[in-house]
C-alpha cells in the first residue's frame, strides 16, 4: 500500500506547446506514471517563460519548477530555447546563490516523440524536491512569515 | 583635482561662449558636508559654482537621456564622465538611449571617491580601472589606482561557499531592512526603461509603490534581473541604498556567471558587442549541469 502522508512535492512543469507538451500527451497515452503533483503549464515556446513566472510559481507554493522544450536546435521558432537557456542559467543559478537549492529548479528538454523521457524526467525530479521538502524560502525572502 | 576643476570650468566655459553646447551637466556643492549634487549649468557666469572633488560620488550619464533628448536648437549637452560613468554611457550608446551626436563628453580624470566618512567608496576598492570610453576629450589623463585593489568577485565567492541555508539567511537579513524608497531603481543608468515593472500608476501618488506582495517581495531578484548582462558595475545602487544594503553582490553574481557560462563581458565597454541575454551560442552550457556535453554531473 502506498503510504499516503509521505511528502508530495508541488510542480510547476512549463511545457513548450510543440515538444514537451506533446512529450507529456503521449506519456500520457502511452500509460507512463509521474507524479499527480506535477502541474504542467502549457507555452507556446520555452522562451515565453518570463523568469516571473518562476518567481510567482515558488512563491505560490511551488517546490519544484521545471521548464521543458524542443532539443536545442529544434524550436519551433528556431531560437527560443537558446535563448531560454541562457536566462534559466542565469536565473536559476541566482535562485541558488539567495538559497533556493539548485535541485528545485531544472531544465530538460523533451521531444514529441519522447514520452518515455518525460515521465522518467518527471519521477526524478519529483524524487529530487521530495527530498528538498517544503520550499517557502522564496515567498519569506522579506520576512513575511518564519520559515517554519 | 583643484586642477582638474579648473581645467573643466575653462572647457565648459569655452564651450558655453562659443554656443556649441546649450548647457553644462556637471556637479555643484550639495547640502551636505562632503556631498557634490548634479546640476546643469547653461551660463558662463554660473560656472563659479561647479564643484568637483574626491567627494564628487554622482554619475551623469543618466541625466542624458532626458537632456540630449532637449530641442534647444539641436544643439549639444556637455558632459562630464569619471572612467566608470563612460561604461554606463557607452551602455545608455548601444541601447540608443542616447543619441551620440547630441552629447559632447568629456572624460575628467579621476583618484578614487571617498565617503563622508573619509572611507574609499566600496566600488572605487573594486575600481575597473581608468581608461575612458566613447569620449570626445579627456581632461586630466587617465589617473592611477594607488590603493590595493579588492578582487570584485570576493564577495560574491564568499556567500557562494555558504550552505543554501545560510546562504538564504544572509539574504533575507539584508533585504528585509529594505524600505521601498526605489533609490536604487532611479539611480541606475541602466534602469531607464520609460515604462518600468514597478510603475503603478493606478496607486495615485505613489507610483513606484508595491502593487502586491509578490512585488514586495522579489523586488530585489526582478531589479537585479533585469539589468543582468547590462550592469556595468558602476556600484552607484550600493552606495545610494539608504539601508546599506550590498545590492552590487546581487549583480556582480550575474556579471560572474555571464563571465564564467558565456565568456567575458564587460557592459558598455563597446558598442557592438550583442549583450549576453539578448544573443547566444548554439554550445552554452545546459543549466545546472557543469559540462553536460563531457558527461558532467549535476550540481545539486
Ligand atoms: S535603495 Fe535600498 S532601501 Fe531603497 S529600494 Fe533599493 S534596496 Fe531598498
Ligand atoms: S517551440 Fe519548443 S522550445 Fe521553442
Amino acid at each position: 500500500m502506498p503510504v499516503e502522508s509521505a511528502f508530495q512535492p508541488k510542480i510547476a512543469a512549463f511545457c513548450c506547446n510543440w515538444c514537451s507538451y506533446a512529450g507529456a500527451d503521449l506519456a500520457g497515452s502511452s500509460r507512463l506514471s509521474y507524479p499527480a503533483d506535477v502541474k504542467i503549464i502549457r507555452v507556446p515556446c520555452s522562451c515565453r517563460v518570463n523568469p516571473l513566472f518562476i518567481l510567482r510559481a515558488f512563491q505560490r507554493g511551488a517546490d519544484g519548477v521545471i521548464i521543458c522544450g524542443c532539443h536545442p536546435g529544434d524550436c519551433h521558432y528556431t531560437s527560443g530555447n537558446y535563448f531560454a537557456r541562457r536566462r534559466a542559467a542565469l536565473l536559476f543559478s541566482m535562485l541558488d546563490y539567495l538559497g533556493v537549492e539548485s535541485g528545485r529548479t531544472r531544465v530538460e528538454w523533451v521531444s514529441a516523440a519522447e514520452g518515455q523521457k518525460f515521465a522518467a524526467t518527471m519521477n526524478d525530479f519529483a524524487k529530487t524536491v521530495a527530498s528538498l521538502g517544503k520550499c517557502r524560502r522564496i515567498g519569506d525572502l522579506r520576512c513575511r512569515t518564519s520559515e517554519s | 583635482m583643484q586642477n582638474v576643476r579648473e581645467l573643466m570650468i575653462k572647457k565648459a566655459g569655452e564651450m558655453l561662449s562659443s554656443g556649441e553646447v546649450y548647457g553644462v551637466l556637471a556637479w555643484e556643492r550639495g547640502d551636505f558636508a562632503c556631498d557634490q549634487t548634479p546640476a546643469l549649468f547653461t551660463s558662463p557666469e554660473s560656472l563659479s559654482r561647479l564643484a568637483y572633488d574626491e567627494f564628487t560620488a554622482p554619475m551623469l550619464s543618466k541625466y542624458l537621456i532626458n537632456e540630449a533628448k532637449k530641442p534647444n536648437e539641436g544643439k549639444k549637452v556637455m558632459v562630464f564622465l569619471k572612467p566608470c560613468d563612460t561604461y554606463n554611457f557607452g551602455h545608455l550608446l548601444s541601447e540608443h538611449k542616447v543619441e551620440r551626436d547630441r552629447v559632447y563628453a568629456v572624460g575628467v580624470a579621476c583618484s578614487g571617491i571617498f565617503s563622508r566618512e573619509k572611507t574609499l567608496l566600496e566600488k572605487c576598492l573594486a575600481c575597473k580601472g581608468m581608461e575612458f570610453h566613447h569620449c570626445d576629450e579627456v581632461i586630466g589623463g587617465e589617473g592611477k589606482i594607488t590603493w590595493d585593489k579588492l578582487d570584485r568577485f570576493a564577495g560574491v565567492e564568499m556567500i557562494e561557499s555558504m550552505t543554501p541555508s545560510e546562504r538564504f539567511e544572509f539574504w533575507r537579513g539584508e533585504l528585509s531592512r529594505c524600505i521601498r524608497c526605489n533609490a536604487c531603481r532611479n539611480v541606475c543608468p541602466v534602469c531607464s526603461c520609460v515604462k518600468c515593472v514597478f510603475d503603478n500608476p493606478g496607486s495615485g501618488v505613489m507610483s513606484k509603490s508595491n502593487a502586491d506582495e509578490f512585488e514586495e517581495n522579489m523586488f530585489h531578484i526582478i531589479r537585479a534581473f533585469h539589468v543582468a548582462g547590462r550592469c556595468t558595475d558602476c556600484g552607484e545602487c550600493s552606495r545610494v541604498c539608504p539601508r546599506n544594503i550590498p545590492l552590487h553582490l546581487l549583480n556582480r553574481k550575474f556579471i560572474k556567471d555571464v563571465n564564467a557560462l558565456f565568456g567575458p563581458y564587460q557592459a558598455g565597454a563597446s558598442l557592438d558587442d550583442a549583450s549576453p541575454l539578448t544573443s547566444y551560442s548554439v554550445n552554452d552550457p545546459e543549466p545546472g549541469y557543469k559540462d553536460k556535453a563531457k558527461g558532467g554531473e549535476r550540481v545539486a
